[in-house]
C-alpha cells in the first residue's frame, strides 16, 4: 500500500511523518538530532530509503547525517565544506569586500538518478557535490564567478536556498541566492550565468533591473515541463517560460506578493501555490489569517485556500524550504509554519488539518510518496 | 591518561559517555589533546576546531583546573594535573542563550 513520509526540519531536531495514502492517520518519529537545527532533510528520488539532513549548531558546527534505512538509523558522513582555490571576497553589509566563510547548509539536494550523488547549498552561498554518499563534498567553483564578488548577504544571510536539475537534462542546474539572485547553468556546473532578466527589486536595489543583487526566496518547477519556472521573489511572484531567460511577474490578485515558498501541484503543471506573507518587516501572514493562494491557471488569477487554517490571531510564518507536496493520485500539499505545526492537504489544498501542531520552529518540510 | 569532558551535543554524537580518555605521546597540549580525540573519534572533526584553520569554534571554551584556556595558545603544555590524569581537560558549549535559538 503507497504512502508517504513527510520530512520536518526544525530548530531543534528532524521528525518524520508517517502515514498511508489516506494521509489522515499519522504516525510521528523524533525528534531526530534532538537538540541540533535540521535545516534540511530530503531523500533520494531513485532510492526512498537514502535520506540526507544538513544537522548544525552555532556551537558545535555542520553536520551532514545520513541514513540508508528510511530514518530509522542514522550515520554522520563527511562535513568538511572546503571552498575551491582561493574563495575570495564577497560585498559586505557596509560595502566593503568579505572573505567567503562557510556558515552551515542550507539545501540538499539529492540526484535524480544515483543516490550516492547529492548537491548541497551553503552559507556563504555556494555549490558543492558529493559522488559518495556524503563521505567528501567538492565544491563547484563557477558558480561564484558569476560576479560573486557583487553578492551580498540578505537578512537571513548569504545562502544558497534553492537547487533545481532538469529532469530533461542533466547538465542543466538551476540555483538561488539570497540576495544575488537566481543562476543557471547548461553544462554541468562548469559556468554560470544570472537568470534574472525581468526581476524588479525596486526598493531593495538602486538599478531595480540590475543583473545580480534580487532577493530570490525560491523557485519551483514541474518535472513534466522544467523550462517553466515559477519564483517567489522577496516582493513579487514570477514566472519564466523559458528556462529563466525572462521572468514576468504573475502576482495577479495576491494580498501580498511577499513570501517565502512556492511549490507546483504534481499533476498540474499550471497549479501553483504560495503563501502570502504580510511584508518583510512583519513577517506574518496579512489580517492574522493563514492563506495559502492556489492558481491553476500558472498565476496572476489565486484563490485563497482557508478550509481548516485559522483565519483569526495568526501569526506566523512559512520559511522557503518549508512546503511541499506528494505524488499520489490526489496531489498532496504540505507546509510547516515557524509555531510548529506541520498542515496537510491531502485534495489539493482545497481542506487542510494539522498532523502535529507543537514542534520546535519548522525550517523545512520535504515529502516522500512510498511505494 | 588524559581525561576529556565533553558536552552532550558531542556525546551523543560520538556515542561516549560524559568523560573519554585518550593517550598522548609527547608534549600534553590543547593540540595534541584534541588531535588525539579526534583520532580516536573522527565524527568529532570540526566541532570543536574548524576544519579549515583548526582554530576553536567561537563557542566553544577550554576549562582547565579552574582556570578558562579558550584564549591561550593551543600550544601551550598544560598542567601536569591534566597530564597526569589527575584533573580532566573540560570542553564547554559556552553560555549563549540570547540568540533565537
Amino acid at each position: 500500500m503507497s504512502g508517504v513520509r513527510v520530512l520536518v526540519g526544525t530548530r531543534k531536531g528532524a521528525f518524520l511523518l508517517t502515514s498511508d495514502a489516506a494521509r489522515a492517520q499519522w504516525q510521528v518519529s523524533g525528534p531526530h538530532f534532538a537538540g541540533w537545527e535540521i535545516y534540511h532533510i530530503k531523500g533520494s528520488p531513485v532510492d526512498p530509503n537514502r535520506i540526507y539532513a544538513s544537522q548544525s549548531t552555532g556551537w558545535f558546527g555542520q553536520l551532514i547525517q545520513r541514513s540508508d534505512d528510511g530514518g530509522q538509523t542514522w550515520t554522520p558522513v563527511g562535513n568538511e565544506f572546503s571552498y575551491d582555490g582561493v574563495p575570495g571576497t564577497h560585498q559586505w553589509y557596509d560595502g566593503t569586500q568579505h572573505p567567503w566563510e562557510f556558515k552551515r547548509v542550507w539545501l540538499l539536494e539529492p540526484s535524480l538518478t544515483d543516490p550516492d550523488t547529492v548537491y548541497a547549498g551553503v552559507e556563504d552561498a555556494a555549490l558543492f557535490r558529493t559522488r559518495d554518499g556524503g563521505q567528501t563534498w567538492q565544491e563547484l567553483p563557477a558558480l561564484r564567478e558569476a560576479k560573486g564578488s557583487l553578492w551580498q548577504p540578505g537578512a537571513g544571510g548569504m545562502c544558497l536556498h534553492t537547487i533545481l536539475l532538469d529532469p530533461s537534462n542533466p547538465n542543466r542546474i538551476f540555483t538561488a541566492i539570497s540576495a544575488a539572485g537566481a543562476f543557471r547553468t547548461d553544462d554541468g556546473g562548469a559556468t554560470w550565468r544570472p537568470a534574472t532578466h525581468g526581476l524588479k527589486s525596486n526598493w531593495e536595489l538602486p538599478d531595480p533591473g540590475a543583473e545580480v543583487g534580487h532577493c530570490v526566496h525560491s523557485i519551483a518547477m514541474h518535472p513534466a515541463r522544467p523550462e517553466v519556472l515559477y519564483m517567489q521573489k522577496h516582493w513579487d511572484v514570477m514566472r519564466s517560460d523559458d528556462a529563466g531567460d525572462n521572468w514576468r511577474e504573475i502576482s495577479g490578485n495576491l494580498p501580498s506578493d511577499f513570501g517565502f515558498p512556492i511549490a507546483v501541484h504534481a499533476h498540474e503543471p499550471e497549479t501553483i501555490y504560495v503563501v502570502p506573507i504580510k511584508s518583510d518587516s512583519e513577517h506574518y501572514p496579512p489580517e492574522g489569517k493563514l492563506r495559502v493562494y492556489r492558481s491553476r491557471t500558472g498565476g496572476d488569477e489565486w484563490e485563497a485556500l482557508t478550509n481548516g487554517l485559522p483565519q483569526e490571531n495568526c501569526y506566523v510564518n512559512v520559511l522557503r524550504s518549508a512546503m511541499a507536496v506528494d505524488t499520489l493520485d490526489s496531489c498532496g500539499v504540505y507546509f510547516g509554519t515557524t509555531g510548529g505545526q506541520v498542515y496537510v492537504s491531502p485534495d489539493a489544498g482545497d481542506t487542510w488539518t494539522t498532523i502535529v501542531h507543537d514542534l520546535p520552529p519548522v525550517l523545512s518540510v520535504e515529502v516522500q510518496t512510498l511505494p | 591518561m588524559i581525561r576529556i569532558l565533553i558536552p552532550h551535543h558531542l556525546r551523543t554524537l560520538a556515542n561516549t559517555g560524559k568523560e573519554v580518555e585518550v593517550e598522548v605521546a609527547g608534549a600534553v597540549t590543547l593540540r595534541s589533546v584534541l588531535d588525539a580525540l579526534e583520532t580516536r573519534y573522527p565524527v568529532l572533526r570540526g566541532t570543536i576546531r574548524e576544519r579549515t584553520s583548526q582554530e576553536r569554534r567561537p563557542l566553544i571554551r577550554f576549562f582547565v583546573c579552574g582556570q578558562d584556556w579558550s584564549h591561550t595558545s593551543l600550544d601551550a603544555p598544560l598542567p601536569e594535573a591534566v597530564a597526569t590524569g589527575q584533573e580532566p581537560l573540560m570542553i564547554v558549549g559556552a553560555m549563549a542563550g540570547g540568540a533565537f535559538r
